[in-house]
């Protein structure tokens, strides 16, 4: 009796985690059906016309690309700089106490509220406009607390005797931390920061009033506004008043997008996997 | 929205640009390596702390940023105005714009609550049975679909609740439309589990082996293990968990801007359609003229919502402290 009620209970924990991923898999199939008859050459790589309902998304793409890329230069570097900092210097004192605040703190800001920031800081007091440069520092801020705690703990995982070693052998710290820290902390590094981009990819709020535009049709630069795929399916699928005519347009977009953030994804946990067989300590 | 700003085609080409930009990288690799032939140790570790210092920073700039822009309403339009039900920020000349703040306010509570009801029962018993009840291998398939789920990007979800969930609602109530608080809260569930779910498995695996011998020795079944020594004991962790993902759900703009129909009526009813502060920002910052009292409004939203999510977060921390503590 007392089995049987167990089980029963088992039953509907079962039921319950696997309707995740049935809604999961609902999501994602759904995406890919709607999308993949509107996947061609053309809508690759065309421009948008009418008001998007025909055309393609190339210079979308592009705009997409422009911002991670910049967002990768911003991020990367400063993301990783502090991890080491943290792991590697940091004591335990206040003022570390006060980092660590800010970067817990920094992950729970809303996206929108980066938005407003990047409005109020990059493109008004610095006069950057709405623009890739802009928009890319707003996206900076919002995945550096990503990059920041995994490359932490990348670092923190290479054992303690590695650094010994070297330390005894008359390396000083610098020395001790470039060859014999960072070689073996690269792997969940980029792991971390591969995983930051993906979400910067497909962010709307933060490049809303920073960096995207429905239309442009001057060739991408670093101070110019640009299309963003999550901007352009949020537009599409918002503001284009003819809905029937633009849906393959919106699954397409949608369909590029989720496939831009998935490969994103799985690079990051092939990375990790094929490096986690490699080392072993 | 500001949609079009078409600008001629300046055909000067920008490739270089961007190969120059990607050949940075190895370039940044190299100084980074060579650093202690030009700098003593001392340097290196200064230049580290002012590395680590722009979160520091950052958070300082958003509070000072938002502060700057948004307090000044306080003295260009009455602030009794804001504790009034009417959000009518642009009117025509010569009639004042009002700037109730109480139904962005009720909208996103409502969402939010909503959301939160639906969520945290199922987010902690999937957690539970990821952790405690799933098999090796089931762990493994079930883990990566999490994954999944949280790299999705919100406007994806804003477009699948727009096409499936939408007509869905308006089909099964009778509704005039589809776009409803409720609607809103059914994605922001889907979007809030992987949080919720990944820290409470966390909090719960993190509860030491010894509890779950001392209760099955003295005779107790798994599942009563489970409920009565495992789940309690990683209870701060869950509700870390809960109010990291609440943050999550008060936070998020593209899925509710899309599908919760922008009424700004004044509802406690979830099958109406509301507009959260989010969507207010997202929808109308667009519009506005930069510096006006309507623009100060939108900042004042910010800040409400950045206090929110900045409580939550400290609360969350706090609970997982004490986690941290016990295990």
């Amino acid at each position: 009796m007392r089995r049987g009620r167990e089980e029963l209970v088992k039953w509907i924990l079962r039921i319950v985690t696997y309707s995740i991923v049935a809604i999961t898999l609902y999501l994602v199939i759904d995406i890919i059906i709607g999308g993949a008859g509107t996947i061609s050459w053309e809508f690759l790589t065309a421009t948008p016309s009418k008001a998007g309902v025909e055309g393609g998304i190339g210079p979308v793409i592009l705009g997409t690309f422009y911002l991670i890329s910049a967002t990768i230069m911003i991020a990367v570097p400063l993301g990783i700089a502090s991890a080491i900092y943290l792991a590697e210097y940091a004591k335990p004192s206040r003022f570390t106490r006060l980092i660590r605040l800010a970067i817990i703190t920094l992950a729970g800001v809303p996206s929108i509220v980066f938005g407003l920031f990047g409005l109020g800081l990059f493109v008004l007091v610095f006069g950057f406009g709405t623009s890739v440069i802009a928009g890319s520092l707003t996206l900076a801020c919002l995945i550096m607390p990503t990059i920041i705690v995994a490359s932490e703990e990348a670092i923190k995982a290479v054992p303690q005797s590695f650094r010994q070693g070297s330390l005894a052998l008359g390396a000083t710290k610098w020395q001790m931390i470039k060859s014999q820290v960072l070689p073996y902390s690269i792997p969940g590094m980029m792991t971390g920061s591969i995983l930051g981009i993906g979400r910067a990819a497909g962010e709307t709020a933060p490049i809303m009033f920073t960096a995207a535009v429905f239309y442009s049709r001057s060739i991408p630069t670093i101070t110019k506004p640009v299309m963003a795929l999550p901007f352009h399916l949020f537009t599409l699928s918002t503001q284009v008043p003819d809905f029937e005519k633009v849906r393959p347009m919106q699954y397409g977009t949608a369909l590029v997008l989720v496939f831009l953030v998935l490969i994103f994804a799985s690079i990051a946990i092939l990375v990790r996997s094929y490096y986690r067989s490699r080392y072993k300590w | 929205m500001s949609v079009t700003s078409q600008k001629n085609i300046k055909t000067e080409s920008k490739k270089g640009g961007l190969l120059g930009f990607l050949a940075a990288f190895p370039l940044f690799g190299r100084w980074i390596a060579s650093l202690h032939k030009r700098y003593s140790e001392g340097t290196i570790k200064f230049f580290f702390l002012l590395m680590a210092s722009t979160s520091i920073l950052v958070v300082v700039l958003i509070f000072i940023f938002l502060g700057k822009e948004g307090i000044p309403f306080f003295w260009k339009h009455d602030p009794a105005n804001l504790i009034t039900t009417q959000w009518v920020p642009v009117r025509p000349e010569g009639i004042t714009p009002s700037f109730g703040m109480l139904p962005l306010l009720t909208g996103s509570l409502l969402v939010t609550i909503v959301a939160t009801i639906m969520c945290v029962p199922i987010g902690v018993l999937s957690a539970v049975y990821i952790a405690e009840i799933a098999g090796k291998i089931e762990k493994e398939i079930l883990k990566p679909f999490l994954e999944l789920l949280a790299t999705i990007p919100s406007v994806v979800f804003g477009f699948f609740a727009l096409v499936t969930i939408v007509p869905f609602i308006q089909r099964v109530f009778g509704l005039s439309t589809g776009m409803t608080a409720f609607t809103g809260s059914i994605i922001l569930t889907i979007m809030a589990l992987p949080t919720i779910i990944t820290i409470s498995e966390d909090a719960i695996n993190s509860v030491p082996s010894s509890y779950r011998q001392a209760s099955l020795a003295l005779g107790a079944t798994e599942l009563q293990t489970t409920w009565k020594a495992i789940v309690p004991s990683a209870l701060s962790g869950i509700v870390a968990a809960v109010m990291l993902g609440i943050g999550r759900v008060i936070g998020e703009t593209m899925a509710v801007l899309m599908v919760t129909g922008n009424s700004r009526a004044l509802t406690f009813n979830p099958m109406e359609s509301v507009r959260t502060m989010t969507a207010t920002v997202a929808a109308e910052m667009g519009e506005v003229v930069y510096g006006d009292v309507h623009y100060n409004a939108l900042f004042l939203v910010g800040i409400v919502l950045l206090l929110f999510t900045f409580g939550l977060n400290m609360i969350a921390q706090r609970y997982l402290r004490v986690n941290e503590v016990k295990s």
